[in-house]
């Protein structure tokens, strides 16, 4: 068995949402992740997929240690990096890098492609001189499709389309050698015909440079294309993991066979999509008792409400958290 | 603008909506864009129309400007949009209003969730529309508005229920409420799923899927998705850079494309079912419109491009039974044994 790089046991981040012109009663704890545990192997692809609000942003941040965990731990090679000095995880954020969705609004549009690419490079002291840096750069512009890189590196954001842009999100992180880059939604606010040459370029640095990606994302089927594992959560917990074949094979919980009954599909004697859950995922469904989903599940009974379902290993590495199974 | 040479329609069978040769420009600082050249369409009582492209083809401008709702820096430069034979551009204004507009035709916009005014209840919005155009009294436009809105699965509250009330899906419920308020024959939306999350678009699309079923009402769709379109519509029109490049029955257009765009969009989209294959994406963005384009617009980024592609437009062409193309290669993408 493959010894895991990194690993989120016990992942509690509760906020509390000021509820607007309520008078009475408590502002709600909305729990964004909880109890989340996770582990991702050195050079897998693991997908987060789920609705907005089902935490898997917040679980995204919380496992490059940007924001910290109410409870629980990251570990990082044996390091529990949310009780680490500031410094220490200074050092180790170049291993841990995240991609944020629109790539317009993570870069300062006043600093050009070189700028952009080479600010960790520079904070990290990782080159000695100029030219190191400018070879350096070019390598990791050209790694993620961007060629040739002199086209390129001089341009500022607004020259650049929403594609290359991402490409060169891709870049900045990649260049820190990362053992681990968080993709938060990178290709959602891309057009159709750009979203493969970003995705591919995530499968490419994975296979070149044997980077690990926790691969964000709403859509199963480009989870199903880039992962080797997915995990499926739905308020703030993961309720089936497994690997990504297994997962399309046989899928069990509830919540992940209603998301794949109303994907549409690309062939077109295929099922229309169906809708199998009423109502829409809201945080007042979250109960400190009983199964999140069991408020909308049309297989949910007696026990779903009484008692909250924990992961369990159905078959092998296929883990489903449902009374169900 | 408008090409030299005829144009084929593409047409399916009797329509009832005909957009033929719609060309609308937008001029921004002094600068013209050529936002639709020539774009035609038709759609036929009851069936599911849909418009396929990418952000900049020119989608959302076609909607508005059958609707006649384009902004003020658009201008119509040619092309009739006929409603049961009748040119709906040529009308005056308040004809337009009066016996058109959601009468005939409605719109769900994008981002129709903040269509509505946030300090009245929504069910008084639809009501005072009903009112207005059907001039009924308060109290009976009130009670339609109130069974639209169960229709599309909202429930009231006795007080009125208000917009910040409501999730992104259920605005959206109400935007469809809304426009269906006066049963038009034809709703045109545009992008109707695009910000809400996957069960809930699956909510919104079977309900627009049985109204039109339900109904007859014709349904035009306008989306970037093309698995959506793939299982919600009938026929389809594939825009690029503001002209239609291919038409044809929507099994026959996923199965098999005929122009390079379209060939090559369906590479780049992955699929929940059936086999995994290394996608590919196009390489390269579309042509700035404000240029005055010698060619195909595609050429820049087609795999078959030609020398006689740079010099003249393709015109749209049906190639096969109501497969119609706008590509000089076309042929090249028929497989040998179909040839």
């Amino acid at each position: 068995m493959t010894q895991d790089i990194l690993r989120g046991l016990g992942l509690k981040k509760y906020f509390t949402a000021s509820k607007g012109l309520s008078l009475f009663g408590q502002p709600q704890l909305i729990k964004a992740v909880d109890d989340v545990d996770i582990s991702i192997k050195p050079k897998e692809i693991v997908a987060i997929v789920g609705e907005s609000g089902s935490g898997k942003t917040t679980l995204g941040q919380l496992l490059v240690g940007a924001i910290k965990p109410s409870y629980g731990k990251v570990v990082y090679r044996g390091e529990d990096i949310s009780q680490i000095p500031a410094g220490r995880m200074r050092s180790l954020r170049r291993k841990l890098q995240i991609i944020y969705q629109d790539p317009f609004e993570s870069v300062d549009p006043r600093f050009t492609v070189f700028d952009i690419v080479s600010e960790g490079v520079l904070a990290h002291e990782m080159v000695s001189d100029r030219s190191q840096l400018r070879s350096l750069l070019r390598d990791a512009l050209e790694t993620v499709g961007l060629i040739p890189a002199s086209q390129f590196i001089d341009r500022y954001p607004h020259q650049l389309s929403g594609g290359q842009l991402q490409r060169v999100a891709f870049a900045r992180a990649a260049i820190l050698n990362p053992e681990i880059i968080v993709a938060d939604e990178p290709v959602s606010m891309l057009d159709v015909s750009i979203k493969a040459e970003v995705v591919n370029t995530m499968l490419d640095l994975r296979d070149t440079r044997g980077i690990a990606f926790v691969f964000i994302t709403h859509d199963f089927a480009w989870a199903r294309y880039a992962s080797d594992r997915i995990a499926v959560m739905y308020l703030g917990k993961i309720v089936e993991f497994a690997d990504t074949d297994e997962l399309f094979a046989n899928p069990l919980h509830p919540y992940t066979r209603a998301l794949m009954a109303a994907t549409p599909s690309m062939e077109v004697n295929s099922e229309p999509p169906k809708v199998l859950l009423k109502g829409e995922i809201n945080h007042r469904l979250q109960t400190d008792i009983g199964c999140v989903l069991a408020p909308r599940c049309p297989h949910a009974f007696e026990r779903c409400s009484r008692e909250t379902p924990v992961l369990k290993e159905v078959s092998t590495n296929h883990y489903v958290s449902c009374h169900l199974f | 603008m408008a090409s030299g040479f005829r144009e084929a329609i593409p047409k399916f069978g009797g329509a009832d909506l005909e957009v033929t040769n719609l060309s609308v420009s937008y001029l921004v600082q002094q600068t013209k864009f050529n936002a639709l050249d020539s774009v035609s369409l038709s759609a036929t009582r009851g069936s599911a129309v849909g418009v396929v492209g990418e952000s900049g083809c020119g989608k959302s401008t076609f909607a508005w400007s059958i609707l006649r709702s384009l902004p003020h820096n658009a201008q119509v430069e040619g092309g009739e949009v006929l409603l049961d034979g009748v040119d709906i551009l040529s009308m005056s204004e308040e004809d337009f209003g009066s016996k058109i507009r959601w009468k005939e035709l409605a719109l769900i916009p994008q981002a129709s969730m903040n269509m509505f005014n946030p300090v009245f209840s929504i069910d008084e919005q639809i009501a005072e529309t009903i009112s207005v155009h059907l001039g009924l009294s308060i109290k009976e436009s009130r009670e339609r508005a109130k069974s639209l809105l169960r229709s599309v699965g909202i429930d009231l509250r006795p007080n009125g229920l208000y917009p910040h009330q409501l999730s992104g899906g259920m605005k959206q419920r109400a935007a469809i409420a809304m426009a269906l308020a006066l049963s038009p024959k034809i709703l045109v939306a545009d992008e109707p799923t695009t910000a809400l999350d996957v069960i809930v678009q699956c909510q919104i699309m079977t309900l627009l899927d049985d109204l039109r079923r339900n109904t007859a009402m014709t349904l035009v769709l306008i989306s970037h998705d093309v698995s959506l379109i793939t299982q919600y519509t009938d026929t389809v029109v594939v825009m690029y850079a503001g002209r239609v490049v291919e038409a044809a029955s929507t099994k026959e257009l996923i199965k098999k494309p005929l122009h390079p765009y379209t060939s090559a969009l369906l590479k780049s989209i992955p699929s929940i079912r059936g086999p995994k294959i290394r996608l590919k994406g196009i390489p390269g963005s579309p042509p700035n419109l404000s240029m005055n384009i010698q060619g195909c617009r595609f050429a820049a980024r087609c795999a078959f491009v030609q020398e006689e592609c740079r010099l003249r437009e393709p015109p749209l062409e049906e190639v096969e039974s109501n497969h119609f193309v706008a590509c000089f290669m076309w042929y090249k993408l028929v497989e040998p044994r179909n040839l």
